[in-house]
């Protein structure tokens, strides 16, 4: 298998045979190679705010003895004066070995990876998809519990506008595991996502309530109310207290239920969980890095 | 039946789309664009037909339909046929079939797609073919049959 060269634009074009070698790469990627990348350039194209995505491409490039170029506000770049994301890539193409790109335009990364020859690597297009961060969950989900089949995992927060949600249960598809869909109805997993998990043979179960199926779980992904995917206004108002989970989770929960969230956070996850066993979400960002590692050496095609 | 298809004048040249289901024969009129036509047009309703309950039938004089045009009445009516007419004569049947992958026909309805954002051609994979479903290869929506919009040119 290679990925040297490949584009990383949606979780949908790996098979589990290539989710395992990523992961596989990643633990070599615990330890810093500081020479590996030398001489390599990365290009971040960021058109939208990001602050873990970004950082954690940089480092994860900087540790590897790469360097980075780029920006990370639309208003520097000349999309704000016309430019086209695919101009804009051919442009970045010339200055780099690999793209990283960021826009809330849906489609964009895949549009930018026709535009080029280096690999482009989607940092989060929209509601559509942000594969590195799929990949980063489910590495910390084979950290905190070794095999994935087996797992009943459960999904809680926005999941109808949550791509990390929509990503992960996709990716998760490939092993045996038990999904629990956790959200007030207007929120819950469309339809068609249900339907694709339905037909591979995973089993679904959809509730309003975390304290329904909370001591069935291994593992509970939270997410945030994201306000910038509502169109309406009052929508948001309605459902962004839906859940706060806090110590009184505790007694609901198994004693290795962990924890895990994409981050940033509002108020979803009370900061007293954060000392407890069970919150694996700070560690989760810095999977990132690693996992981030593992892509860009793969990619560049310094690792097999 | 017999009697009534006899008095749909012949076309000495052109394109004849068959066995299209009744109530889809002024969708395919306007994907097909007829005003753009010069020459005449005949649009018949309402027949018999074994197959399909009540069929269509369009006749178009001198102008040869193009497989991209062949593609897009198949979205619409996989049951339809297309025969190409030289000097009174079915010169050629094409084959109405969707194609694995449609480019450039259907536009995509998600306004965040970055094909109605860039200048880029739609593609799109059809991922069932009855009921129809197709998906858009940038933004990865799925959409229904009644949910496609079929570009105009």
């Amino acid at each position: 298998m290679t990925f040297n060269g490949r584009d990383i634009v949606s979780i949908r074009d790996f098979s589990k045979a290539d989710l395992l070698h990523v992961l596989k790469v990643s633990k070599v990627m615990e330890r810093d190679k500081p020479m590996l990348l030398a001489g390599k350039i990365l290009a971040t194209l960021f058109f939208e705010p990001s602050t873990r995505t970004r950082l954690s491409f940089e480092s994860a490039m900087c540790r590897l003895g790469g360097k980075v170029i780029g920006f990370s506000d639309e208003k520097v770049s000349s999309v704000k004066k016309g430019e086209t994301i695919w101009d804009t890539a051919k442009m970045a193409e010339k200055y780099s070995d690999v793209i990283v790109i960021r826009t809330p335009i849906e489609g964009s990364a895949r549009l930018a990876a026709e535009a080029t020859s280096v690999p482009v690597i989607n940092g989060g297009d929209g509601a559509n998809q942000h594969p590195t961060q799929t990949l980063l969950d489910l590495y910390t989900i084979q950290k905190a519990k070794r095999n994935i089949d087996g797992l009943k995992i459960g999904f809680l927060g926005d999941l109808k506008y949550g791509r990390t949600v929509h990503s992960l249960a996709i990716a998760l598809s490939h092993w045996e595991v038990n999904l629990y869909f956790i959200a007030p109805d207007a929120l819950q997993m469309p339809e068609h996502y249900l339907k694709d998990l339905q037909e591979i043979g995973i089993e679904c179960c959809q509730t309003a309530d975390v304290f329904d199926v909370s001591k069935q779980l291994d593992i509970l992904y939270v997410t945030r109310i994201q306000q910038e995917r509502f169109p309406d206004p009052l929508e948001y108002e309605k459902y962004k207290n839906a859940y706060r989970l806090d110590r009184s989770l505790l007694s609901e929960i198994k004693k290795d239920m962990k924890i895990m969230h994409p981050l940033p956070r509002v108020g979803e996850i009370s900061p007293d969980l954060d000392d407890t066993t069970h919150a694996i979400y700070f560690e989760q960002a810095a999977n990132g890095v690693t996992v981030r590692k593992a892509l860009l050496a793969l990619v560049l095609g310094k690792v097999e | 039946m017999k009697k009534i298809e006899r008095k749909i004048p012949a076309i000495k040249d052109g394109s004849v789309i068959d066995h299209i289901p009744s109530r889809d024969t002024f969708r395919i009129m306007r994907i097909l664009d007829p005003q753009e036509f010069i020459h005449p047009i005949t649009v018949i309703l309402n027949l018999e037909s074994k197959k399909i309950g009540k069929k269509g039938v369009i006749k178009i004089d001198n102008r040869y339909l193009t497989k991209k045009e062949v593609n897009k009445i198949a979205i619409l009516a996989p049951s339809a046929t297309v025969s190409i007419i030289k000097n009174y004569k079915i010169e050629e049947k094409i084959e109405v079939k969707i194609p694995k992958e449609l480019v450039g026909i259907i536009s995509c309805s998600n306004p965040m797609c970055v094909t109605n954002t860039e200048k880029v051609d739609t593609k799109f994979k059809v991922i069932r073919d009855d009921p129809l479903e197709a998906k858009c290869l940038y933004c990865e929506r799925v959409y229904g049959k009644d949910e496609l919009e079929i570009k105009r040119k």
